[in-house]
């Protein structure tokens, strides 16, 4: 049983939808290229590129102009990442990054270079082995102050870690574990601890045996005197975590759930060897990313992508307060369950997202003195598509465009108004581009 | 889930001063607006009640949005200035203790289980409708609210086998059925159902995100970060900038009308971001409150803006905020969780206060909840002691329309549930149903699945 491949015509239409589903969009004129080389080698070009990740543009700073500072000055760590959703040249480690991030959410500790450690981890492991990756995280430094790993000890068990490795790390609410079972896990977890220094803060995570319950457990029907790694098997060994699996990594590419025959097919797929890599191939050349609807971005996606159309590097801290006013603050996700994705857009956060677009525009704001007077509206709508690297629109909001330049052109009716009121116009189109309904979606 | 137990004080003042830099400069390039703007007629409003930029008028029908503006505009005007009834919700995130809001600081069972965590006698005032519990020293405004007969205290809320997962019981709640398919809110079924097609604010969330609770199938609602919108578009103004808001209020009705379900609820929102800057773009974010509110806090701002935006008339049916703080202390439990008690009931407090003073408190209740309470058998030892996840736990229904008397007994530590949890004496969809009919007017069972199975207990009066 294999799973389906799409067929049709990937040109650059579909490169353009593949590389906002699998990255941060592209730069002006990256999709048709990526088109060129045909959907497999394409998807592959993203999957499996060689050798180390190259950082390209200009290199980021604050405000100030002085280098980002991600361990320590407020809101660089978003910057830094941010930075390298922009100018990776491989865009899918940095998207699989993002998308551990939500699924093993862990929110700022109080020492951001334990964050920052964790998000190396999701870098580095991102596309092996899913057991691998679990077992890492679950003694990951970040993750046991932030899931109480830390407090966890032999005769006052801690439940946090334990039910949400089940409940969203690996089963999934309600899936084939009991109260018993998350009282059972919390003890086979118990021994991780720490030390706090003065300087350094929280420091030597380690296992340490007296802390740790050597005593029998029952976890899903099986008795043994299991431990941390247990804990972590068991729960991929579950038969209810392949599906879990596969269903949630779909998720983050594409926005209706896999079609029976395939979700069957990627079950089987991903028990040979739980390799993540051959699955979000599977996935990323699946005829539903392409034929099926569109899918609203992430609101970090959006904003990495509009500095990728404009070629502009990290140059000022504001991105951090307006992603997070467009809803993705990253490294404080809202909770551990992650950004809800079903809710990415609302009036609040399509106001970020506005912002994004307007920080843009500001950049390369147009003198409304002394424009182009005889500008004709199919012009303007022009030159502010290239100004967002010419994303392809549909004939109804290109439409819309066209007939809001036009209309600014019957206003303009005293002499003075014909070249300022382009200028505005101009500034004005930029934006309605990078707000409009399609734009937020790919 | 758990709460970083490391809060900087002087991390969130840098964002709130980014944040206000931020706005300082959105506002650069707006016009004010112009005096003479026409307002549309029986808003109610007035400058006295509302402080605005520039000390015009405010909803104005300036970029008055989609395709019709003018229905649009009718419909702020048929619904502003209306004497409905408004509920808000107050949501405790996280699952807080019910044993140290309302704490049996005698009983041994309780001293035995929580050698760390228990509180001691005297700390607190006694609660009056039962002495063998006491109000945790934070939570004395809420005491003092309850002295005059403002608080409904429900003392062991919840359904019977309790979910225990933060999402899912937290989604019950927002959804008022134990279902996880719902994907709607209870309020936005209510809004559904009396809502107005034109109007996002009858539905507002003051957190910068649609809270679940509000999100409707049919009528619109809105999501602000406190008590202002405003879209900033740097280098264009004057009739170009009205003819752009239209373009994008257009632009959402167009989108919403596609059969590409991801592009049709992106219009959805593109054009309640329209009509929502209509209705708020002039309201300012500096409030004028006739009560000192406990500081600058978030909350404490949204409240304080909602009172203001419900006084001068603004079309608000049910609104969400979300408590300061977190209340998920799996340990260091006595690290956050009397501050940020204390915060959210001063907070309250000031509200109310702020509708008495305004004469709006015969109009809005607040519901405030969590999605569960905590385990009664503390965890951990010394300073690292908290709780985990249990079942029955707190809410207060608060206002000046509010009963006062307690719903349901307080469940004991005597006979725990299965989970060694509280039981639950009260039902929250049975409290939903009841608001729902004695608050609004409106039959339960349209909102709430399976009403006619749930008492009604007795809310208002």
């Amino acid at each position: 049983m294999s799973v389906p491949v799409y067929r049709g015509r990937f040109g650059a239409a579909q490169a353009e939808r593949l590389l906002w589903r699998a990255g941060f969009g592209p730069a002006p004129g990256q999709a048709a290229r990526l088109s060129r080389k045909g959907l497999r080698h394409a998807v592959r070009s993203l999957t499996r590129p060689r050798g180390k990740a190259k950082l390209r543009g200009p290199a980021p700073h604050d405000d100030d102009g002085l280098p980002l500072a991600p361990g320590d000055a407020w809101g660089h760590d978003l910057l830094w990442w941010l930075d390298r959703m922009v100018r990776s040249d491989q865009p899918l480690n940095e998207r699989m990054t993002l998308v551990w991030h939500d699924w093993f959410a862990t929110a700022d500790v109080g020492q951001t270079t334990l964050n920052l450690k964790q998000n190396e981890l999701f870098r580095k492991c991102g596309l092996g082995s899913f057991e691998e990756l679990l077992l890492a995280v679950t003694v990951d430094p970040a993750m046991l102050v932030w899931l109480s790993g830390n407090e966890n000890e032999r005769g006052a068990p801690n439940e946090n870690y334990g039910r949400e490795l089940m409940e969203l790390f690996t089963l999934g609410a309600d899936n084939g574990y009991s109260e018993d079972d998350v009282r059972e896990q919390a003890r086979a977890l118990t021994g991780w601890t720490n030390d706090w220094d003065e300087s350094r803060g929280m420091v030597n995570f380690r296992f340490e045996r007296d802390r740790h319950d050597y005593g029998r457990k029952s976890i899903f029907g099986k008795a043994g005197n299991f431990d941390w790694r247990d804990s972590c098997r068991l729960c991929i060994d579950h038969p209810a975590h392949a599906g879990f699996f596969v269903t949630r990594l779909w998720s983050y590419f594409v926005p209706t759930p896999p079609p029976k025959r395939t979700l069957r097919a990627l079950k089987q797929q991903y028990r040979r060897d739980r390799n993540i890599r051959r699955i979000v191939e599977a996935i990323l050349m699946h005829p539903a990313l392409y034929e099926g609807p569109r899918m609203v971005k992430p609101p970090i996606v959006q904003i990495a992508g509009m500095l990728r159309a404009r070629r502009r590097g990290i140059d000022t801290d504001s991105w951090t307060w307006i992603a997070d006013e467009a809803g993705q603050r990253l490294f404080q996700p809202p909770n551990v369950a992650g950004w809800d994705e079903q809710r990415w857009l609302d009036t609040a956060r399509i106001g970020g997202r506005w912002t994004a677009a307007a920080q843009n525009t500001r950049a390369a704001e147009i003198d409304p003195d002394g424009y182009d007077p005889k500008e004709t509206a199919a012009d303007a709508v022009r030159k502010a598509l290239r100004f967002w690297g010419n994303p392809s629109l549909s004939s109804q909001t290109r439409g819309e465009l066209q007939r809001f330049a036009a209309r600014v052109e019957n206003v303009a009716t005293d002499d003075w108004q014909q070249a300022s009121y382009r200028g505005l116009r101009q500034n004005a189109l930029r934006i309605l581009i990078a707000v409009s309904p399609e734009f937020q979606t790919s | 889930m758990s709460a970083p137990g490391h809060r900087c004080g002087c991390r969130e003042f840098t964002r709130s001063e980014l944040a206000r830099r931020s706005f300082a400069e959105a506002g650069r390039g707006l016009p004010s607006i112009e005096p003479g703007m026409p307002v549309p007629a029986g808003t109610g409003m007035t400058r006295r009640s509302l402080l605005l930029r520039g000390g015009a008028l405010a909803l104005s029908v300036y970029g008055a949005s989609m395709l019709r503006p003018q229905a649009f505009v009718e419909g702020i005007a048929r619904a502003a200035g209306s004497q409905g009834k408004v509920l808000v919700s107050v949501f405790l995130e996280g699952g807080i203790d019910a044993l140290s809001i309302l704490a049996p600081v005698n009983d041994d069972t309780y001293r035995r289980l929580r050698p760390q965590l228990r509180l001691a006698p005297g700390a607190g005032p006694a609660w009056t409708e039962d002495t063998r519990l006491q109000w945790h020293p934070s939570a004395t405004p809420l005491h003092q609210l309850h002295g005059e007969g403002k608080v409904t205290v429900f003392p062991g809320i919840g359904y019977t086998n309790a979910d225990q997962s933060h999402f899912t019981s937290r989604h019950y709640w927002e959804v008022g059925e134990l279902s996880t398919r719902a994907d709607t809110g209870w309020l936005g079924r209510l809004l559904d159902v009396v809502g107005d097609d034109e109007n996002p604010l009858q539905g507002l969330s003051l957190d910068g995100s649609l809270a679940p609770s509000l999100a409707t199938a049919r009528v619109p609602v809105a999501a602000t970060w406190g008590a202002s919108y405003d879209l900033w578009a740097p280098g264009v103004w004057g009739e170009v900038e009205d003819l752009m808001f239209e373009s994008f209020a257009r632009m959402g009705v167009a989108a919403e009308g596609s059969r590409d379900g991801g592009l049709s609820g992106a219009g959805r929102v593109v054009r309640q971001a329209g009509a929502l800057r209509t209705q708020l773009k002039a309201f300012s974010d500096e409030i004028d409150s006739p009560v000192a509110y406990p500081d600058s806090e978030h909350f404490s701002e949204s409240l304080a803006g909602l009172a203001a935006m419900l006084g001068a008339g603004l079309p608000i049916r049910v609104a969400s905020v979300g408590a300061p703080g977190s209340y998920d202390t799996h340990d260091e439990q006595t690290g956050s969780f009397g501050a940020d008690l204390a915060q959210t009931c001063k907070g309250l407090l000031a509200f109310q206060r702020d509708l008495e003073a305004r004469g709006l408190d015969d109009r809005v209740l607040t519901l405030v909840w969590s999605e569960f309470g905590r385990r009664p058998e503390e965890n951990g030892d010394g300073s690292s002691a908290g709780t985990d996840h249990g079942a029955g736990g707190n809410a207060f229904l608060i206002g000046t329309a509010a009963k006062g008397r307690m719903v349901g007994e307080w469940p004991g530590l005597k006979s725990l549930d299965e989970d060694d949890n509280l039981r639950s004496t009260s039902d929250f969809r049975a409290v939903y149903c009841s608001l729902l009919e004695q608050w609004f007017g409106v039959d339960a069972a349209a909102v709430v699945p399976g009403a006619s199975g749930f008492n009604r207990p007795a809310l208002i009066g």
